[in-house]
């Protein structure tokens, strides 16, 4: 397994280290846990190692036009500085890979790909490379990353950055500044619902930016938070997972994403015309979101049915929620899907339990 | 190292019973609550069901994944726990005090082929050295 620059430090905060795709890291650590770790990042904040994301740098003449031509969102549409949300897509529609753009000029992007298809999204990226006009690089092993959530995240981040984060604005980045001394690109991005901002440092200072900012942190109950509670938070925060709400045939409108589609964008993408058929015959699938009134804890795969156990799609994502003390799930069903305050019911296990239809998201931070 | 209390007898699958009179009340371990993480639900059996040494009877629910809980004897469930509807965290603060079902054992004599304390310490020993 493939160790990142803070390995040792999880293990000395009592991580319980897991094969996450490859890479040895923290489900949760001992005095805290999974719900623990939630909640802390939704009331003040968490730090998360996500060095095992993949990313690539993109420049040339043609860079824009290029990666606009591999993406559903508006590439040209995007202010220098500024991160925007993409769907690589497949030529039937279907997702190859989610992942942010950070814009830097016309001419200059910097792709963050996940870490579990960084090798597929290079091996995709390099097949559609024109002869000229445009180069990339895979810079995943010479930078490491961590994620810094929360109400408290600025206010701790102000502490050790010589920027003041308050001027970032969310979906924004700056690079060439310094986070406790070391060189770094700060973005207000994140996974969690949260407010918050992910930070990128050279591999051999992983260690160091993870020291920097726990010691930020103390006094505002910072915690380092595993991937239990990573995945928790997104999914109450309604952000997709590849392989769960996206996958080779699971495309981005039929999930609900489409706001980051743009089909009529000029130059088109590849899954334009697929998904764009799509949506002309009216999606025949949809993700709804579902609490649970029986007891139980729906997870990824079960069928979801109707009162009589007939089959109607399956679970994408689902678990219990601490924020909302309850069990929830993303229903994946033909058209046309329940409406709010309707119900489905999940096969737990040879049991039907009821769930009631909710509106999205499930969770969102107040204002 | 996991909390193995005297007087009751283990299974390796990490349940405990105690066996007192006819009635032998089940739960699952200190090892167990702690590898499972932050228990969010247990679906207990019906009083009445006839359970069979092996049977997996009760469901323990974490927030990491379903586990299947074994009865460690054959019996009838006289009583299930309740309170671990509304607090199923109650499982994890302590899963000895904190029971799961209480059976009428048919034969109570079952018990004698399980684990001991010791025999338990040890194997959790092993595993807790392999790091899992």
């Amino acid at each position: 397994m493939k160790r990142t620059p803070m390995y040792e430090r999880h293990v000395a905060a009592g991580g319980r280290m897991v094969d996450y795709g490859g890479w040895e890291l923290p489900v949760q650590y001992e005095s805290t846990g999974i719900k623990t770790e939630h909640l802390g990042v939704r009331s003040k904040a968490g730090l998360f190692d996500v060095s095992h994301m993949g990313e690539v740098s993109v420049e040339g003449a043609r860079a824009e036009e290029w990666l606009s031509s591999l993406l559903s969102n508006d590439i040209a549409a995007m202010r220098d500085m500024q991160v925007q949300y993409n769907i690589m897509c497949n030529e039937s529609g279907g997702v190859v890979d989610d992942l942010l753009v950070y814009r830097y000029s016309q001419t200059k992007f910097l792709l963050v790909v996940n870490a579990a298809n960084t090798d597929k999204d290079l091996a995709w990226l390099r097949s559609h490379l024109p002869p000229e006009g445009v180069s990339m690089e895979d810079i995943s092993r010479r930078t490491a990353e961590v994620a810094l959530q929360g109400p408290a995240a600025e206010v701790i981040l102000k502490k050790i950055a010589d920027f003041d984060p308050a001027s970032l604005k969310f979906f924004y980045f700056v690079d060439g500044v310094s986070v406790g001394g070391i060189p770094a690109i700060v973005s207000r991005t994140g996974y969690t619902g949260e407010d918050g901002f992910e930070i990128y440092v050279d591999w051999e200072r992983g260690g160091e930016i993870w020291d920097a900012v726990m010691k930020a942190g103390e006094g505002h109950d910072l915690i380092p938070v595993g991937l239990g509670a990573r995945d928790s938070l997104r999914f109450e925060a309604g952000l997709p997972l590849y392989g769960h709400e996206f996958t080779d045939e699971l495309g981005p409108l039929e999930a609900g994403y489409g706001f980051f589609v743009k089909l009529d964008k000029a130059g088109g993408f590849i899954g334009r015309d697929a998904l764009k058929r799509q949506k002309d015959e009216g999606l025949k699938h949809k993700i709804v979101p579902l609490r649970l009134e029986d007891r139980g804890v729906p997870r990824q795969g079960m069928p979801v049915t109707d009162e009589a156990g007939r089959v109607l799609g399956h679970v994408t994502s689902g678990g219990y929620s601490p924020s909302l003390d309850a069990n929830i799930a993303s229903c994946y069903v033909g058209t046309p899907a329940p409406a709010e305050g309707e119900n489905l019911w999940i096969d737990i296990r040879g049991k039907l339990k009821k769930g009631v239809v909710i509106k999205r998201p499930f969770y969102a931070r107040s204002k | 190292m996991a909390r193995i209390p005297e007087g009751l007898h283990y299974t390796k699958d990490h349940e405990w019973v105690r066996i007192e009179g006819g009635v032998g009340t089940v739960g699952i371990t200190d090892y167990a609550q702690h590898a499972m993480g932050d228990v969010v639900y247990v679906e207990l059996p019906e009083v009445g069901d006839e359970v069979a040494a092996g049977d997996d009877f009760v469901v323990v629910e974490s927030v990491k994944g379903a586990n299947d809980v074994f009865s460690p004897v054959s019996g009838k469930v006289a009583e299930i726990n309740d309170e671990l509807d509304g607090a199923p965290e109650l499982v994890n603060q302590d899963p000895y005090a904190n029971w799961l079902v209480k059976l009428e054992v048919a034969d109570p004599s079952e018990a004698e082929k399980l684990l001991d304390a010791s025999a338990y310490a040890k194997l959790v020993e092993e595993l807790e050295a392999e790091g899992s």
